[in-house]
């Protein structure tokens, strides 16, 4: 056992050696990718919302991995950042005209301005909302904040749902509800055009660039003041604080923050889909992200890139699209689709029983653990000393 | 934030602080109690025109629904109360348990023969072995997760236990998938849960609210008497407290665990039975939905601290029970989880406080 440990060490400094040159390897790759498969592969279209999906667990990862505040409410920002798309990128607002730089001929009735503008305001909302959301939550001990933030995001999904009978003047509603806000407009570039849904590929670059953004402004932040205190919050609230960090801003920021990022990430997706739909936004959503994040490694921003990439890829593309022709491929008339739910839960058990500090733990983390596994060695030595002799090292 | 800092706030805390909370959750009922009387509502119609009435007759049965309904959420809140209190984790899985006492319910009073021929003592029999059976079959399935899922990762990080939950729930959601399909399915209605039991001033109380209210208020007794007056409850509670020193006390911590597991699972299989019967269908969802209702129950209670899951669980029966008839079922959940914020600002230790580690 303790050989094997060595054995994983040793092969854990080779990597890291050439960690750079694997991390550049990896962004070109991320690049061509599209490059190899077809326009509309169902690989790239997995692919696509796994991104989307790795934007949702970096904005979870502030809240929940660095500021240590369980928030169980997540899909609310993925509702504001979806809502935004259906309220300024589509004809939801019949009586205005507004068009700014988008894919709709000019004249049309309804809202429409460009990607950018859509995903500016998208913040703007977003941001606000998480303080809103969080503001009840500052006088509260963890787990009752992760239900405080749950109630939240029930509490908007219920109102996207009745939205149709929320009125806000001359006829207007707020939602369309569970029919669907659709019609909506495709992300559109100067010098670039109009996006299409046959061609999957700019959609692929376009969601990359954000993760790239995301992936830089998190990196930052980590190792910033804020990051610090952050993290300084989480391990000892009474400490930090009496060492100044300001609690009321800095838990609001981590707040604010994740919730953006999650806005950005549901601008992304409601274009992406077509159709603004309030049936989307359920609380299993927001589980699912979480369980991105603690499978990757709390706290880590490389494991929630990991774990959002692992969880989205069995959930969109290996249990729908490939454990479904196995029983074919072995001669079987089994229908595993009837399973799919239990596979994920079965992998999400193993995942954890086998790695409970995550596939990527942080590395603050992973040197209490560490230290916990040179203090297990030593015992193991002193044990077995008879059985492993040499093993004194 | 310093709420403190906004002028008439600290004066407003001072006076109304510690009424506020039950004022706020008075007021649906003493609104629509009120609105009852004065401009009266109707219930049905004679000679063409409709039958108003000026009483609360119709508040009472709203009441009278809330506190059965709510006696299942109760049930089911325990269960929560129970685990969080010993282990402090949401255990996630803990409405599919229920779902499946459902499921155990319903087929096995299939299999022994209960049917609308069955006579009253037959009926009566077969339902007690049924609910036995289904506590026992909830009960051990919640152990076996325990064992399975939670304990060997009593020393990781405290999330990774969630997610080894969220996982089971998913497995045991897959089971009752297959068992009964994907679809709610209907359940011989036994008791004719429909039919008048009594009276009382014009509300009139159903066979299957005297069911709901008549299976929980032993069990609660019964736990509560099994928790504070047992050596096994002693052990229980001394691990909630300090389980690092109930094991240097010679207290078995893992049986403790488990033990708190059973009683968990076994509340939640009574309460699958009686919401089977409560509501004549059954589906594989329908653990979901109670699940979150009852964790909500538990937390608006105080979590760890079992009579405020009771007291959660009846009020929140209450306030859906209201927001259903008065202001329309799909802005229930909105109005609960409304309620709940409310509850969590102005007592973040929920109603009754709670009794866990950190709070101690």
């Amino acid at each position: 056992m303790s050989e094997l440990r060595a054995q994983l060490h040793e092969w854990q400094q080779k990597i890291s050696r050439y960690n750079r040159s694997i991390a550049g390897a990896a962004m070109v790759f991320a690049i061509i990718m599209p490059l190899l498969v077809g326009q509309a592969a169902d690989f790239l279209n997995a692919t696509i919302v796994a991104l989307a999906y790795v934007v949702m667990a970096l904005g979870l990862n502030v809240v929940v991995g660095f500021a240590g505040l369980l928030d169980l409410g997540y899909v609310a920002f993925y509702a504001f950042g979806a809502y935004c798309v259906g309220w300024f990128g589509s004809g939801f607002f019949f009586k205005a005209h507004v068009n700014i730089l988008s894919s709709a001929p000019s004249g049309a009735i309804g809202i429409h301005i460009n990607f950018v503008m859509v995903a500016i305001c998208a913040v703007v909302i977003t941001s606000i909302a998480g303080v809103l959301i969080g503001l009840p939550t500052l006088r509260l001990r963890s787990d009752y904040i992760a239900i405080v933030t749950l109630a939240f995001g029930e509490i908007i999904g219920t109102v996207a749902v009745n939205g149709t009978s929320i009125g806000i003047g001359g006829g207007q509603t707020l939602t369309a509800g569970n029919l669907g806000i659709s019609a909506l407009d495709l992300p559109h570039f100067p010098l670039i055009g109009s996006f299409s849904l046959l061609n999957l590929r700019p959609w692929y670059w376009l969601v990359l660039l954000i993760v790239f953004f995301v992936l830089f402004v998190n990196l930052r932040l980590r190792d910033s003041r804020l990051g610090r205190a952050w993290v300084a919050l989480r391990e000892d609230e009474v400490a930090a604080v009496s060492m100044g960090i300001p609690l009321v801003k800095t838990k609001l920021l981590a707040y604010a923050i994740g919730a953006a990022f999650g806005g950005i990430s549901g601008v992304f997706l409601g274009f992406y889909d077509t159709t603004v739909n309030a049936s989307q936004f359920q609380f299993s959503f927001s589980i699912f992200v979480l369980a991105m994040i603690i499978v990757g490694g709390l706290g880590s921003i490389w494991g929630a890139l990991m774990g959002a990439l692992l969880l989205s890829y069995i959930n969109y593309y290996l249990i729908p699209d490939v454990f479904n022709t196995l029983p074919q491929m072995f001669g079987l008339n089994f229908d595993l689709t009837q399973l799919s739910f239990g596979i994920f839960g079965f992998l999400l058990v193993i995942v954890m029983i086998l790695r409970p500090q995550g596939l990527f733990p942080e590395r603050r983390r992973r040197m209490e653990l560490t230290g916990e596994i040179a203090a297990e060695d030593a015992q193991l030595v002193e044990v077995g000393g008879q059985s492993a002799p040499g093993g004194s090292a | 934030m310093n709420l403190s800092a906004i002028p008439g706030i600290p004066f407003l805390r001072r006076y109304l602080g510690p009424w506020v909370l039950w004022l706020a959750l008075a007021g649906l009922p003493v609104y629509y109690g009120l609105r009852d009387l004065i401009s009266g509502y109707a219930s049905g119609y004679a000679h063409g025109h409709p039958v108003i009435h000026h009483d609360l007759s119709q508040l009472g049965f709203n009441l009278v629904q809330g506190l059965s309904n709510g006696a299942i959420w109760a049930l089911i809140a325990m269960g929560y109360t129970l685990v969080y209190g010993i282990i402090e984790l949401i255990n996630f899985a803990h409405g599919d348990v229920f779902t499946m006492g459902s499921f155990t319910a319903v087929s096995f009073w299939g299999a022994i023969g209960l049917g609308l021929a069955t006579g009253p003592l037959g009926l009566i029999l077969g339902l007690l072995l049924t609910l036995i059976v289904a506590m026992l079959v909830a009960g051990s399935l919640n152990v076996l997760i325990e064992r399975v899922a939670y304990r060997p990762l009593r020393n990781a990080p405290k999330l990774a236990p969630l997610i080894t939950a969220i996982g089971f729930s998913f497995i045991l959601q897959n089971v009752g998938l297959l068992w009964n399909g994907g679809n709610p399915i209907g359940v011989t209605d036994l008791l004719h849960q429909g039919q008048g039991v009594f009276n009382i001033s014009g509300v009139k109380v159903h066979r299957a609210d005297v069911l709901a209210i008549g299976v929980m208020v032993p069990l609660v007794i019964g736990l509560n008497w099994f928790i504070s007056s047992t050596r096994a409850g002693r052990a229980m509670r001394a691990t909630a407290q300090d389980p690092e020193a109930a094991r240097l006390m010679g207290i078995n911590v893992d049986n403790s665990i488990s033990l708190t597991f059973m009683l968990g699972g076994m509340l939640a299989g009574a309460a699958g039975l009686v919401y089977a019967m409560y509501e004549t269908t059954v589906w594989y969802f329908q653990g979901f939905e109670a699940g979150l209702i009852a964790f909500t129950a538990a937390v608006m209670g105080g979590i760890g601290n079992i009579r405020g899951a009771v007291l959660g669980g009846l009020l929140i029966g209450c306030i859906q029970e209201l927001s259903d008839s008065r202001l329309g079922p799909q802005w229930t959940e909105a109005v609960v989880f409304g309620y709940l914020v409310l509850v969590m600002v102005l007592r973040p230790r929920g109603l009754l406080g709670e009794e866990t580690r950190e709070a101690g």
